[in-house]
């Protein structure tokens, strides 16, 4: 499991200024499997230490790394098996000290960025005196915060001594917390990590050359002073922005928070120290545990979705589109965006058709103003899709599939219309949230090419697809969604064909228990705000009015019928605010501000006191037994399955490690159910 | 259309590697050589912008891989040439580098263009000679060439045939001045000047190939005595008497005279002249005789005309027959290869002509005495190359 070990080589060059050691670090992989620290790695960087000092008269430094890649950062396989305290610190003091050697080296140092530096690959470059990078570098972050995790080998100490506070907070804090976005190389130079940068082509050796003029005395350094500014009102302002992201619940930006802060005044090794500690704290944490299995989860599980049929795909040439509404013109959209087909959209009227056109050309359009692609690209693109109201233009597609309303009788009327024009081996797929795929399907000719493909909004962000297996769904189907799911840079995951699939049953379980203690008593807001303080990306209410009252309260519907009142009750309440003809419970634009009309026709059934710590043991109860429900009726694979759904496809954060990780960890599956749920 | 006068301002080269896993450049793209070569004779002529360059020519005697895909475009995109500059690829197998040079001058005397970049290159270690060739077999079932004739190391063998007075002792005498004058360049620091340092990656880290690898200061007569002849039992051709297997880059800048005067750049020698001609594939070395005797023709000049002549060194007998036939004197004339030549530096096939080019220009920087001089080569399946030179800063 663990990665191979990175080596630290070194070699010796006779320059005409004198000696220089480059020292290389390479795991003997290609830059698809980028370098990374173990304990072996921090051995081998000793060792080459060692040699250094054992070699006289060098005049220099340059450490870099193999071709396109400096480092990625520490190797994560060893976090699960850390519980202690003395542990963590020990993995802080270690990266300490082997790195701290560079720092004391009596020559100029150059760190020569090549390529991707991530994590502890960023911070052992902040101990060389300089540091030259590549314009070609795809990607300079800390990840640290994203994973649970603060950057303690020196990242917060050094990169804030370096560059000062603000800039520090936006590596570390708001780029790290920002779906872990990362930074180019000429970012990262205008951001001071470097003192100069280079293009790809002669990258190594005109970073030599800045060396060797460091070396001759030619070229003198020159920094901007680091401007420490109002500290504490960045701080706080940081502070802040941490909060409206994991809303407390995670541990490691806040702790990151106070190393930069410490770092302003601190000395260098007083930094290191309270990094030690700071490691010992967070990596015992279950939140850095979840952080590191859901970013396994989806970085390697993801790619290889389990129940994926043997079966050869069938190659897609042009693809049609069912409806013309937001959600049929997003994923028109998507599919010129990504595989550059031909799309053909219909709808019942010409007013609707032009407007799902227009969206699509329109998001192109936009694309080339931001300078992403050319005008004339954006023209060729847009021009891909074609509006229609006939179903006879879908003649040619190979692949249709149908975003119209969540009614049964209106979608079996679609596929049949489509069956009619389509081509005999064409695929069917309906983008549905709740409804039977299989029924769908049932009075069909050819009810084998039916398939489910159920994307989440909104299309661009949201990574996941169910893909819905109906009781006739052939191979050749199953294969080609999966397939399709790929090539539009989807997760896709296999969800049995029951009502409401995975994600949207659990999140109007959801919905259903905070609507019940609202009829009960509670605000809407307390409800909100209990349920964020669990790390959640979006309230339950703020999230229902960004779907829409009328669309939940189908899904709600279609859940009640099938499974019951007790674990899906339809509120009084919620059928009044549809017959009202009401989309919204919050003010629009106002968050947090209920619309007087929600007010005015809720009518609390109860006047029940709730507190917060109710209100998430309620809302968890609820979620770990429909979880069980969920494994035990086989909707899909297993636990990670289910993990992997809540983070695409809700965008649950990783450090609960998607949900059952949290249920676990947090001992709510071990009191509730007496067990657990991982590796279920 | 009148002929305009072409000058080189530059040239510049990679080091020169051995071909094969233990050569410096056996994890670098041929490529990659290409681009360094052309950057750095940008960085050492600043006057030349990169938008003025017009054409980028390569020749390459492998087209496939990492030398395929019209090097001569790839390259100057990699190298970050605008994407005005025009490019392409030329292959005369040794003589690429050379046909490069004739054929971008050629543009610029014809008016196609004012500035131009030319040269060649070589992996040995990726490409080795005729590895993914595919010969007509016409030429054995219709004995159009002898078995030999595809064989560098037979037809040196054959050229002694022909001319029995050349021993393989005076073969031998001659790659040991060869090495000794290189020795001596290296230690007047004027190999140096022409070599652009690169730091390329290997698997026990990151080095700088900044010298060439092939050059053997240490060689002897004895040593030279005791090599195996693997082209012909009791043969005359050893790995000690021809020019070895390499990788290498080299590249010059060549403009109009016009264009010169017009940017301030301190123009170095004016092509004078130039022919190609073939010989029989059998005894290939022999080519640099007719195309030095048509060239001189062409350009009215004598061999007395000629005051540095740079041959390349594919095989020392080839050499020894050139000095018989134009009455130079043996072993050692002091217009002949005065820094030594692929014996010691090793011949990375095309790359060789912008070498020879180079170290002509390195030659007539000393000696303004001289007004003309020549580059040449032979050529596998028997061709000869000979440009003439004039020396710009000539009294």
């Amino acid at each position: 499991m663990a990665e191979p070990i990175t080596i630290f080589y070194t070699q010796f060059y006779d320059s005409p200024v004198g000696k220089i050691a480059i020292l290389t670090m390479d795991n003997g992989q290609d830059y698809k499997k980028p370098n990374t620290f173990s304990d072996g790695s921090m051995v081998s960087l000793s060792e080459a230490l060692d040699r250094l000092a054992a070699e006289s008269g060098i005049k220099g430094l340059m450490l870099t790394g193999q071709p396109y890649i400096f480092a990625a950062g520490a190797d994560l396989t060893a976090v699960p098996f850390i519980s202690t305290f003395e542990q963590g610190y020990a993995v802080g003091k270690g990266g300490h000290t082997a790195m701290k050697r560079i720092m004391d080296l009596g020559y100029p140092t150059l760190a020569a960025i090549n390529g991707a530096a991530i994590g502890g690959g960023l911070e052992i470059s902040l101990y060389c005196k300089y540091r030259t990078i590549a314009r070609s570098v795809p990607a300079i972050a800390f990840p640290e915060c994203f994973l649970g995790l603060v950057p303690g080998w020196g990242g917060c100490t050094l990169t804030t001594k370096l560059i000062g506070p603000q800039k520090a907070l936006q590596l570390i804090i708001y780029n790290a917390l920002s779906q872990n976005k990362m930074i180019g190389g000429k970012e990262a130079f205008e951001l001071g990590l470097a003192d100069r940068l280079y293009e790809g082509a002669e990258f190594l050796d005109e970073s030599l050359s800045f060396l060797m003029s460091i070396i001759s005395g030619e070229t003198v350094v020159e920094r901007a002073p680091v401007e420490t500014g109002e500290i504490s009102g960045l701080i706080s302002k940081a502070k802040a922005f941490v909060d409206a992201r994991v809303h407390g619940a995670a541990p490691a930006p806040y702790r990151a928070l106070k190393l930069i802060e410490g770092a302003c005044s601190w000395d260098v090794e007083q930094g290191f120290e309270e990094e030690n500690k700071a490691l010992g704290d967070l990596i015992k944490t279950r939140q850095c545990k979840s952080s590191i299995y859901a970013f396994d989860l989806v970085n390697r599980h993801a790619k290889r979705p389990r129940g994926v049929p043997d079966t050869k795909p069938r190659p897609i040439g042009k693809v049609g589109v069912v409806g013309a509404g937001l959600m049929a013109s997003q994923l028109a959209h998507l599919f010129i965006h990504r595989l550059g087909l031909p799309v053909v959209m219909k709808d019942v009227k010409q007013e609707f058709v032009d407007k799902g056109v227009a969206y699509v050309r329109g998001q192109f359009a936009q694309r080339a103003q931001k300078g992403k692609i050319s005008e004339s690209r954006a023209k060729y693109l847009g021009g891909l899709v074609h509006g229609t109201l006939d179903s006879a233009d879908f003649a040619d597609c190979d692949f249709v599939i149908e975003a119209v309303f969540e009614e049964m009788a209106i979608k079996k009327k679609v596929f049949a219309e489509v069956e009619s024009a389509v081509k005999a081996d064409a695929i069917l797929a309906t983008n549905t949230s709740s409804l039977c795929v299989t029924e769908m399907a049932s009075e069909l000719k050819n009810p084998e090419r039916v398939v489910g493909f159920h994307f989440f909004n909104p299309v661009a962000i949201m990574p996941l697809v169910e893909v819905i297996k109906a009781e006739k769904t052939s191979d050749l189907s199953l294969a080609t969604a999966f397939d399709l799911a790929k090539k539009l840079k989807k997760t896709a995951l296999l969800v049995k064909d029951s009502p409401g699939f995975l994600v949207n049953r659990l999140l109007v379980r959801n919905l259903c228990d905070c609507i019940a203690m609202v009829d009960q008593g509670a605000d809407f807001q307390q409800v909100d705000e209990a349920l964020l303080e669990l790390g959640l990306p979006m309230a339950p209410f703020g999230l229902l009015d960004m779907v829409g009252l009328p669309v939940a309260f189908h899904v709600n519907e279609t859940l009640n019928h099938s499974f019951g009142s007790e674990r899906f009750p339809l509120s009084q309440n919620f059928r009044k605010l549809i017959e009202a003809g009401q989309t919204r419970i919050y003010t629009q634009g106002k968050t947090g501000i209920v619309d007087p009309a929600v007010e005015k026709l809720w009518v609390k059934e109860k006047n029940k006191t709730f507190y917060p710590e109710q209100i998430r043991e309620i809302a968890i109860n609820s979620l770990a037994r429909e979880t069980d429900l969920i494994l035990k009726e086989k909707i899909v694979e297993g636990a990670k399955e289910v993990d992997l759904a809540m983070i695409t496809g809700a965008g649950w954060p990783f450090f609960m490690g998607g949900l059952t990780m949290y249920l676990d960890l947090a001992g709510i599956t071990p009191k509730l159910l007496q067990k657990v749920f991982f590796g279920s | 259309m009148n002929a305009r006068d072409v000058v080189v301002i530059d040239g510049v080269r990679t080091a020169f590697g051995r071909a094969g896993e233990k050569g410096y450049f056996w994890h670098t793209r041929a490529d990659d050589m290409v681009v360094k070569v052309i950057r750095e004779l940008l960085r050492r002529n600043p006057k030349v912008l990169p938008e003025m360059v017009e054409e980028n020519v390569w020749g390459a005697t492998s087209q496939e891989g990492d030398q395929g895909l019209t090097l001569g475009r790839t390259s100057a995109l990699l190298a970050g040439l605008p994407a005005s500059c025009a490019g392409f690829s030329v292959d005369r197998m040794c003589a690429g580098g050379l046909t490069a040079i004739t054929t971008a001058a050629s543009e610029i005397a014809l008016g196609a263009c004012d500035i131009a970049i030319a040269g060649g290159v070589e992996h040995m270690g990726h490409h080795p000679l005729g590895a993914n060739a595919s010969p007509n077999p016409r030429f054995l079932t219709e004995r159009l060439v002898s078995e030999d004739a595809l064989v560098m190391g037979k037809t040196a063998e054959n050229l002694h045939d022909e001319y029995p007075e050349i021993t393989k002792e005076m073969c031998d005498q001659y790659s040991l001045l060869s090495q000794m004058k290189t020795a001596r360049a290296y230690q007047q620091g004027k190999i140096q000047k022409m070599i652009v340092p690169m730091t390329v990656y290997s698997k026990e880290g990151w080095i700088v190939a900044d010298r060439d690898q092939q050059p053997r200061p240490e060689t002897t007569m004895e040593g030279l005595a005791g090599l195996k002849t693997p082209f012909r039992i009791q043969g005359m051709v050893t790995p000690g008497n021809s020019s070895g297997l390499n990788d290498g880059a080299a590249g010059i800048i060549l403009m109009s005279a016009d264009k010169a005067a017009e940017i301030g750049v301190v123009p170095r020698l004016r092509l004078k002249g130039y022919a190609y001609s073939g010989v029989k594939p059998e005894i290939m070395g022999y080519g640099p005789v007719p195309a030095t005797r048509k060239a001189l023709k062409n350009t009215g000049l004598t061999i007395d005309d000629i005051g540095a002549i740079e041959l390349n060194e594919a095989f020392a007998v080839q050499c020894v027959v050139f000095m018989k036939e134009f009455g130079l004197k043996f072993p050692d004339d002091e217009r002949l290869n005065p820094l030594g030549g692929a014996i010691s530096f090793g011949h990375p096939l095309a790359s060789s002509g912008a070498r020879l080019v180079m170290h002509l220009m390195n030659t007539f920087s000393e000696r303004p005495d001289l007004r003309f001089g020549m580059t040449s080569l032979c050529v596998g399946l028997g061709q000869g190359a000979t440009a003439i030179w004039e020396n710009i800063g000539s009294k």
